[in-house]
């Protein structure tokens, strides 16, 4: 009977779906062992998140209230408090999950299963599956301190779905650490979009260096993105050169994302994007350049200049949509 | 300012796809494949170099620690290269295998490491390219009882150091921070942007030119000579007083199965979008 607790991510009083991606694995610990799952809302406005999440089977769901921004040192020591009597701890592998579990593993002396992109439950032991090497080889371990500290991957746990029911609410007190008081979050700059968020669209279209502008993600890369009801990416050489914001960035230290269609607009398709979107099911490239290494990659390679291409794609795909 | 920067040795990232697993599954071997440094830890010794210099007249104003946990024997070239780009100092500690060394011991030598060295700031990459866990150093802020600032894009001080104002990248935008030193910072992609870093030396109107990934500082001949008198000190894990006990434990390595085919190569946007909707049916 293994129990697990989800650290649910809270932004603006609301839990993110990369919670329920952690909320499938819990429940898949939890039915393969017999054990139960509790969520834990953590962050301003907990309370009010608490209701959304009451519908997905947890035995409770725990609320604790810290006001202002996220900052880990913050939320450390009660997540660690209340973890304590569970066997296993999971949150997304969001910047957010990361952040903060490494603190919260570092307080359990525990190991950390990061980033894990399957599980299986096997007699008494739990096996984790994660990339490594920007997802050339999977290592698949065990992580063998008493509590076990696990981040997941968005893109390779779907959100857990409703169970029926709802789940008692409890608020848990709220424990500090005097190095809170070294960091001061002057505020984060959210970032709202229109589109589908990155990591959940089933459509995303990314664009790289070759656009060479933001004026040109703009006019030329954008409409062919909301013709297809998608999401925007990008390279990390588009993002580095300011064309786009961080948070479309894909690939080994930006998102991950699987969706069923990625379409790469002049993008070379290096090691590290691979890393982020090869997981797709499937991927287009429009490349001009036939020997780029994304055609390893890609089911449909379209060979011409982008700034043809992507306008003409754009009217073909709205009049196939009707 | 004094900064330690951890560096770990790797399996050259840009040739990842040519590791392979051995035979029973339970290695991982990067036969044919040079050692570098973790690319995300040559950013931060980058960063950590403009944070302790006067750029304008080329003269240092801290000092930089490298340390790295290397197995086996402990092999120091990844620490000469950095001593070469101009950091003043190397410590290796030669512990275990590659295996062995998972985040919690390597943070917990780390610690050991800051506690006898006593730097201002850590500056360290926030993931290994082999293990692309991102936790180390996390669980070092934690167990030093440090403020920790992972991703971290600029980095400025007018204090040397005992304050800093930091901007970092997070999923939903960026968060603007300051935070009291000691302190751990992870440094993100963007951390070598011209304006990344502020160190109130360097004067403001300095600008360093836009890099990439490659940073200026090639260990020429000159600098190469240099750093061969630059010390590298070896600590043992028992100098340090730490043992090798990990928290995980892997049981097997697979190589992931390729996708299906090659890339069918279509010459007009019409057939294109036809095959989207009639053959792969994602329209
Ligand atoms: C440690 C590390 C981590 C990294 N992490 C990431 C990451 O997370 N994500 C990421 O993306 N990168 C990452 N990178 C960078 C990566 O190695 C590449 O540099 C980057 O992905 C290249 O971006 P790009 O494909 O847009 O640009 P380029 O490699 O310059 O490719 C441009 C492509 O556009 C094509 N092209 C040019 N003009 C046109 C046109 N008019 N029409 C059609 N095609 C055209 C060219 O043929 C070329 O294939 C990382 C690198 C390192 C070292
Ligand atoms: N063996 C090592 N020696 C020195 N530093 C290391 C070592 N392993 C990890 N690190 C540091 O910890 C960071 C994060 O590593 P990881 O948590 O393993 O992804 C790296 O970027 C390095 O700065």
């Amino acid at each position: 009977m293994t129990d697990v607790l989800v650290v649910a991510e809270l932004v603006e009083g609301e839990a993110r779906k990369t919670t329920l991606s952690a909320v499938n694995l819990a429940k898949t610990i939890a039915e393969g062992t017999g054990g139960a799952f509790d969520i834990l809302a953590i962050g301003a406005g907990a309370a009010g998140a608490a209701e959304a999440l009451t519908k997905y089977g947890a035995r409770k769901v725990l609320t604790a209230e810290i006001e202002g921004d996220y900052i880990c040192e913050k939320y450390a020591p009660t997540v660690a408090e209340v973890a304590d009597d569970y066997e296993v701890v999971a949150a997304c592998a969001s910047t957010y999950g990361k952040d903060l579990m490494g603190r919260v593993a570092a307080k359990l002396e525990a190991g950390v299963a990061s980033d894990i992109s399957g599980v299986e439950v096997d007699g008494d032991d739990i096996l984790y599956t994660r990339p490594m090497y920007a997802g050339n080889v999977f290592g698949t371990l065990k992580v063998t301190t008493e509590t076990q500290v696990v981040t997941v991957r968005q893109s390779e746990f779907d959100p857990a779905a409703e169970a029926g029911g709802a789940s008692p609410v409890e608020s848990v007190d709220v424990e500090e650490d005097d190095v809170a008081e070294k960091v001061e979050s002057l505020g984060i700059e959210v970032v709202k979009s229109e589109r589908p968020d990155l990591t959940e669209a089933d459509v995303v279209v990314s664009g790289g260096r070759s656009l060479k502008s933001a004026e040109n993600f703009e006019n030329v890369l954008e409409p062919l993105v909301d013709a297809l009801g998608a999401a925007m990416g990008a390279s990390r050489a588009a993002v580095d050169a300011g064309y786009v914001p961080n948070e479309l960035q894909v690939g080994q230290t930006g998102k991950v994302v699987a969706p069923k269609l990625y379409v790469a607009v002049g993008i070379s398709g290096a090691i590290q994007h691979l890393a982020g979107m090869k997981g797709s099911k499937t991927i287009v490239a429009i490349n001009k350049d036939k020997e780029a290494p994304i055609a390893q990659v890609a089911d449909y390679f379209l060979v011409a200049d982008l700034f043809d291409a992507v306008p003409e794609m754009t009217d073909a795909v709205k009049k196939a949509k009707g | 300012m004094k900064i330690l920067v951890p560096i770990k040795r790797v399996a050259d990232p840009a040739n990842a796809n040519k590791v392979k697993v051995d035979d029973d599954a339970t290695k991982v071997t990067s036969e044919g494949l040079e050692w570098v440094m973790n690319p995300f830890d040559e950013w931060s010794l980058e960063a950590a170099l403009r944070l302790t210099e006067n750029a304008a007249e080329k003269a240092r104003v801290g000092e930089i620690v490298v340390v790295s946990i290397t197995p086996g024997e402990g092999d120091t070239d990844h620490i000469r290269e950095a001593l070469g780009k101009g950091a003043e100092r190397g410590i290796v500690v030669p512990a275990g295998t590659d295996e062995q060394l998972d985040a919690s011991v390597v943070a917990k030598i780390l610690a050991a490491v800051v506690k006898k060295e006593e730097p201002d700031v850590v500056l360290m990459g926030k993931q290994a390219a082999d293990g692309d866990s991102a936790v180390a150093g996390t669980k070092l802020a934690e167990l030093l009882e440090w403020p920790v600032v992972n991703y971290a894009t600029n980095i400025a001080t007018s204090d040397e150091g005992k304050t800093f104002e930091v901007k970092r990248e997070l999923d939903i935008g960026v968060q603007t921070l300051k935070v009291e030193g000691p302190v751990v910072f992870t440094s993100s992609d963007r951390i070598l942007r011209p304006d990344s870093i502020k160190n109130g030396v360097t004067p403001d109107d300095f600008e360093y030119a836009d890099l990439g990934d490659l940073n200026s500082r090639l260990s020429n001949l000159k600098n190469i000579m240099a750093a061969r008198k630059k010390p590298i000190d070896t600590m043992t894990l028992d100098d340090l007083g730490v043992e090798l006990g990990v928290g995980t434990e892997y049981v097997k390595f697979t190589l992931p199965q390729g996708r299906s085919g090659s890339a069918e190569f279509v010459e007009t946007v019409d057939e294109l979008v036809q095959k989207l909707q009639t053959e792969a049916k994602v329209l």
